[in-house]
C-alpha cells in the first residue's frame, strides 16, 4: 500500500466521522429527552437443549445481545435433554434460571399452572403484528403470552446424501411408497437407507408425527394431541405399522436397530454426512443442517440437500409438522424484558439464521437472511404450508411426550426394537398417555 | 455415594476424672466437647438429618405437596409394577456384587503381599475410586459400544472372533433376486435345479463399493456348454436399480467366488471359482439334475459386537463396571488387615505342614474375617443405595431394564414426572431396606472396640 493511498484512505475516514458527528450533534440537539432509553444492566442466565454446534449458534445471538448491550452479561446453560428434569427442580427448589427456551407447549402451560412464569404482556402488539396467530396461540395460557416463539422447526424434511443418491441412481421420493423403493434401492447399491438418532426417543416421536398427519389427517392429529382419541385407535396402529415398515428393514439401518438405539441425534446426522457415510438418509428436521455445517464438511446442494416428507394420502407432500422452541422469563426484571425484546427483533433472528439449521416464525425476516437457498426453501416451506400442526410429543404432558425413557420415548424405542409389537404397544402407549394426563395418580 | 459407608466412630471411652475442682472443670469440659463436636452436628443436621426427617413426612403427602394421603404413595410402590424390575435389580445387585468385590480384593490384597513392585500395581487397582462413579460410568459407556470399531470391549472380543471366524468377501451380500434363497451369513442356493446345458444366473445385490473385489470386470453371462453347467455371479445394481435378475451394462462380475455344485441327494460334488468377469463352469457333468449354490464363506459375516447396553446385558454390564471401580477399596482395606496378621502364627503353621492352600483357608482367612465383613457390609449398603453409575452406563432407551431402587426414586421425582410424595416414599422404603445393615455394621464396630 503506498503512503499516498493511505493518506488518502485516512481522510476519508476522518470525514466519514465527521459527518456522522455532527448529524449526531443535530439530531440529539434537536431529540427530546424523552428518546433516551436508560442503560438497562445485570446479569442473566439462561437455559435451553441445544448442546453441539446448536449451542455455539445461540451463543452467538447471545453474544450479538451484549454487544448492543455492554452492561448485560448473558449466561448460558445446557441442560442437553433433561430440560424438563433440571427446571422442574429449579422451580421446586425456588430457583430458576432467569430464562429459558421451552420446545414444549405442554411443559410451558404446567410451568404457568405453577405461577414460575412471567407473562410477556407487554411484547403482544409486536408479537402479533409479526409473528402468525398460530404462534401466538401457543405462546398463551390462559389468555395471557408468555412465550416468543425465537425459533420454529420445519420437521417435514428428510436430509439425504446427494452423491450416495446419485450413486444408487435414486430420485427424491414424493410418496411413501416411493420412499420405500428408494430405501430398497440404496440398499442394493450397497449403502444403507436410514441412519435413526434412536437413542433420543424424540427423533421417533418426530417420525410418529410426520406419519400420523399424513395418513390420519390434520383433525385427527388435533383430536390425538388432546388425548380426544385413544392411542389404541385404528388411525394410531395404522401408523404404527407404517413406522414398523421401515424399522423392520433391520439391515437397512445402520447399525442395525440396536446400534440406532444407542446413536444419539447428532451422531445419526454425522454419520450420514460425515467422511465415511453410513447410511443415506436422516429423517429429521431442519435444525440436522445446523449439525451438518457445525460437524462435517459437506456443502450444500453438492453433498447434501433434503425432500419434503413424502405423502401418505394424497395431496399431504406440503403438510407440515412444525417445532419451535419459546423463551419463557421465569424473573421479570429490566434486563430480562431488554433481551426478551431483542428476541422479537429481525435482527436476533438474522443472525440466528445466518449459521443455518434455523427457521424463523417472524414474518419480518428475510428470506436472504437464511445461510443457503436449502435453509431457506425448509423456512419457506414452513411459513407457506396450508396444513401446519405442532410437534404432537410436545404438546403432551411433560412425563408422556418429553422425558426420556418414559411414555411417548421410550415406546416408540421399544417399537424400534421389536417392530412387530405394533398392538402391544399402541395399548401402552394409551395406558402411559391416560396415567400422565391424569396427573400421574 | 459414601454417606453411609462411613462407618459410625467408637464411642469415646469416659476419660479419666482429672484434678481439678468439679463444677467450673465440668463446665469446661462440656465446652470443649460441644466446640469439637458442633460442626459435625451442624453439617450432619443440616445435610443428613433434616433431609431424611423431611423426606419421611413428604411421602405422606401428594405428589403436589399439599395433601396428606396417608399411605396412598406406599399403596402405589407395592400394587403397580413401579418398583418390580428396581426390586428385582437390587436383590441380583446384593446377592452378586459384595462377593465379587471382597474376593477379588482378597484375592489382589494376598496375591500383592507377595511380589515385587506391589506399590505400583495396589495403586493402579485402586486408581478407579478416585473417579467419581458418573465420570466411570461415562467411560464404561463409551467401551461398551456396540460397534466393534468404536467400544474397546467389543474391539478386544472381534481382533479375538477375527482370527477364528474370519471375515466373508461379501459379508453384507444378499440376493438379489428370490430365485437365491437362504439367510444372510449363510449358503445362498438356487432354487431350482438345473440340467447340464442351462446356465445359472446367480445376482447378488447391497455390496459396497469396497467390498467389490479388485479386478472385477464387467459382468458376462456366459454361453451354454452341452456337457456342463455354466453360469455367472456378479453384482446385480446399477444406478436407478437396474432389471433384476439380468446382466446388464455397468454390473460388476465378482472374481474369487467359492461355487459348490451338489446333485440331487444334496452331496456337494465339485467346487469352482468365478473369473473377473463372474463366470464359471462345471464342466464333463453326467446326465441329471443339480443344485448350484454359493460357498456360505463368502458371506460369513464380521463380529457385530455383543450389545453390552441392550435389554438384556445391562444389568451384568453395569455391576462389572461397578466391581472395577470397588475391588481397589477392597483390596487395599484388605491388605491393611493381612499386614497386621502375626507373622508367627503363619509361621507356626508353616512349620506344622500346612499348605500354603491350608494356611491361606484355614489361617489367614480366619483371621481377616472381622475385615472382610467389614468390606462386605459396607458394600452390601452401598449396593442397595446404587445410582449414578446405573444413570451413567444405561442409555435411556435401557434404563427401564437396569431400574434399581435409587433410579426408581429418581426418575419418579425429577424426570418429568416430578412425583416427590412416590419419590420420597421410594426414598423411605430404600431407608428401610439399608437400617438392618447399617445396624449390623455399628453393632460390629462396637464390639469390635
Amino acid at each position: 500500500m503506498t503512503g499516498t493511498r493511505t493518506y488518502a484512505l485516512a481522510a476519508a475516514a476522518i470525514a466519514a466521522i465527521a459527518a456522522v458527528l455532527v448529524a449526531a450533534s443535530v439530531a440529539s440537539g434537536t431529540a427530546p429527552k424523552r428518546h433516551v432509553t436508560p442503560k438497562v444492566s445485570g446479569t442473566i442466565s439462561i437455559i435451553s437443549e441445544a448442546t453441539g454446534p446448536e449451542q455455539e449458534h445461540f451463543k452467538n445471538v447471545l453474544a450479538d445481545f451484549e454487544k448492543l448491550n455492554p452492561d448485560v452479561e448473558v449466561k448460558y446453560t445446557s441442560a442437553g435433554r433433561n430440560l424438563t428434569t433440571i427446571l422442574s427442580t429449579a422451580v421446586a427448589g425456588g430457583n430458576p434460571p432467569d430464562m429459558a427456551l421451552l420446545p414444549q407447549p405442554g411443559f410451558m402451560r404446567e410451568l404457568v399452572k405453577k405461577k414460575a412464569l412471567k407473562p410477556i404482556e407487554f411484547l403482544r402488539p409486536t408479537i402479533k403484528k409479526n409473528w402468525s396467530a398460530g404462534w401466538v396461540a401457543l405462546g398463551s395460557v390462559g389468555g395471557k403470552l408468555y412465550g416468543l416463539y425465537l425459533k420454529g422447526a420445519n420437521k417435514s424434511t428428510i436430509w439425504y446424501n446427494v452423491k450416495l443418491f446419485k450413486k444408487a441412481g435414486v430420485k427424491t421420493p414424493k410418496t411413501f411408497n416411493a420412499l420405500l423403493k428408494a430405501a430398497k434401492t440404496l440398499k442394493a447399491s450397497g449403502t444403507k437407507a436410514y441412519s435413526i438418532g434412536g437413542g433420543d426417543g424424540w427423533t421417533l416421536t418426530d417420525l410418529f408425527e410426520n406419519i400420523y398427519l399424513r395418513q390420519a389427517g390434520g383433525s385427527n392429529y388435533d383430536k390425538l394431541s388432546a388425548h380426544k382419541i385413544k392411542w389404541t385407535s385404528p388411525t394410531v396402529k395404522a401408523a404404527l405399522q407404517q413406522m414398523a415398515k421401515i424399522f423392520s428393514d433391520d439391515s437397512n439401518i445402520a447399525g442395525g436397530t440396536s446400534g440406532a438405539l444407542s446413536t444419539v441425534f447428532a451422531d445419526s446426522v454425522t454419520q450420514a454426512f460425515g467422511n465415511n457415510p453410513k447410511a443415506a438418509m436422516v429423517l429429521e428436521a431442519d435444525f440436522v443442517e445446523g449439525v451438518i455445517t457445525g460437524s462435517t464438511n459437506a456443502k450444500p446442494k453438492t453433498d447434501f440437500n433434503y425432500f419434503p416428507w413424502p405423502a401418505i394420502k394424497p395431496g399431504t407432500l406440503n403438510n407440515v409438522v412444525a417445532g419451535g422452541d419459546a423463551v419463557v422469563m421465569f424473573r421479570d426484571k429490566p434486563a430480562t424484558r431488554a433481551l426478551m425484546k431483542y428476541f422479537a427483533t429481525p435482527r436476533a433472528a438474522n443472525v440466528y439464521a445466518k449459521q443455518g439449521g434455523f427457521s424463523s416464525p417472524n414474518k419480518l425476516v428475510k428470506g436472504s437472511a437464511y445461510h443457503d437457498p436449502i435453509a431457506r426453501r425448509a423456512a419457506l416451506a414452513l411459513s407457506h404450508a396450508k396444513v401446519v400442526r405442532f410437534d404432537m410429543s410436545d404438546l403432551q404432558p411433560a412425563a408422556f411426550g418429553g422425558t426420556p425413557g418414559q411414555g411417548m420415548w421410550k415406546l416408540l424405542q421399544d417399537l424400534l426394537k421389536n417392530p412387530k409389537n405394533v398392538n402391544q404397544i399402541a395399548s401402552q402407549l394409551e395406558s402411559a398417555a391416560a396415567k400422565a394426563y391424569s396427573g400421574g395418580k | 455415594m459414601s454417606g453411609a459407608s462411613v462407618s459410625a466412630e467408637p464411642p469415646l471411652r469416659e476419660a479419666p476424672p482429672p484434678d481439678v475442682p468439679a463444677g467450673e472443670s465440668r463446665w469446661r469440659r462440656w465446652l470443649i466437647a460441644a466446640a469439637f463436636l458442633a460442626p459435625a452436628v451442624i453439617l450432619l443436621g443440616i445435610w443428613v438429618v433434616y433431609p431424611a426427617i423431611r423426606t419421611i413426612i413428604r411421602s405422606f403427602f401428594n405428589a403436589a405437596g399439599d395433601h396428606f394421603v396417608w399411605f396412598a404413595n406406599f399403596e402405589e410402590l407395592f400394587t403397580t409394577d413401579l418398583l418390580l424390575t428396581a426390586i428385582k435389580n437390587n436383590a441380583l445387585w446384593v446377592a452378586i456384587v459384595p462377593l465379587f468385590v471382597t474376593s477379588i480384593g482378597l484375592i489382589f490384597a494376598v496375591l500383592t503381599e507377595r511380589v515385587r513392585w506391589s506399590v505400583a500395581f495396589k495403586t493402579v487397582v485402586f486408581m478407579p475410586m478416585a473417579i467419581s462413579l458418573l465420570a466411570a460410568g461415562v467411560i464404561w459407556r463409551l467401551m461398551y459400544i456396540q460397534d466393534p470399531n468404536q467400544g474397546t470391549v467389543n474391539a478386544a472380543i472381534a481382533a479375538v472372533k477375527g482370527v477364528v471366524e474370519p471375515e466373508g468377501a461379501l459379508p453384507t451380500a444378499e440376493p438379489s433376486s428370490p430365485q437365491l434363497v437362504g439367510n444372510p451369513g449363510s449358503t445362498l442356493t438356487l432354487k431350482t435345479p438345473l440340467d447340464p446345458g442351462q446356465v445359472a444366473v446367480l445376482g447378488l445385490s447391497a455390496i459396497p463399493d469396497a467390498d467389490v473385489p479388485e479386478g472385477a470386470k464387467q459382468a458376462v453371462k456366459p454361453p451354454a456348454k452341452p456337457d456342463g453347467i455354466t453360469g455367472v455371479v456378479w453384482r446385480d445394481f446399477k444406478p436407478g436399480g437396474g432389471k433384476i435378475g439380468k446382466v446388464e451394462k455397468g454390473e460388476l462380475g465378482l472374481p474369487g467366488v467359492t461355487l459348490e455344485l451338489k446333485d440331487s441327494s444334496g452331496k456337494q460334488i465339485a467346487t469352482a471359482t468365478s473369473a473377473a468377469d463372474g463366470t464359471f463352469a462345471f464342466e464333463r457333468l453326467a446326465q441329471g439334475s443339480y443344485t448350484v449354490a454359493i460357498s456360505g464363506d463368502t458371506f460369513a459375516q464380521p463380529f457385530a459386537g455383543v450389545d453390552w447396553l441392550g435389554d438384556q446385558l445391562i444389568t451384568p454390564a453395569i455391576m462389572i463396571a461397578y466391581i472395577w471401580v470397588w475391588a481397589g477399596f477392597a483390596m487395599v482395606v484388605i491388605a491393611a488387615g493381612l499386614a497386621a496378621i502375626p507373622r508367627d502364627v503363619l509361621e507356626a503353621a508353616r512349620t506344622d505342614g500346612a499348605s500354603e492352600w491350608q494356611t491361606f483357608i484355614r489361617v489367614t482367612v480366619p483371621l481377616l474375617a472381622p475385615i472382610l465383613s467389614v468390606v462386605f457390609i459396607t458394600l452390601v449398603i452401598n449396593v442397595l443405595k446404587v445410582f449414578d453409575i446405573v444413570l451413567s452406563v444405561a442409555p435411556s432407551s435401557s434404563q427401564d431394564d437396569a431400574n434399581v431402587i435409587a433410579l426408581a426414586m429418581w426418575r419418579v421425582s425429577f424426570s418429568g414426572q416430578n412425583d416427590f410424595g412416590v419419590g420420597s416414599a421410594i426414598a423411605t422404603f430404600l431407608f428401610l431396606l439399608v437400617l438392618p445393615v447399617l445396624a449390623l455394621n455399628i453393632r460390629r464396630f462396637r464390639r469390635e472396640v
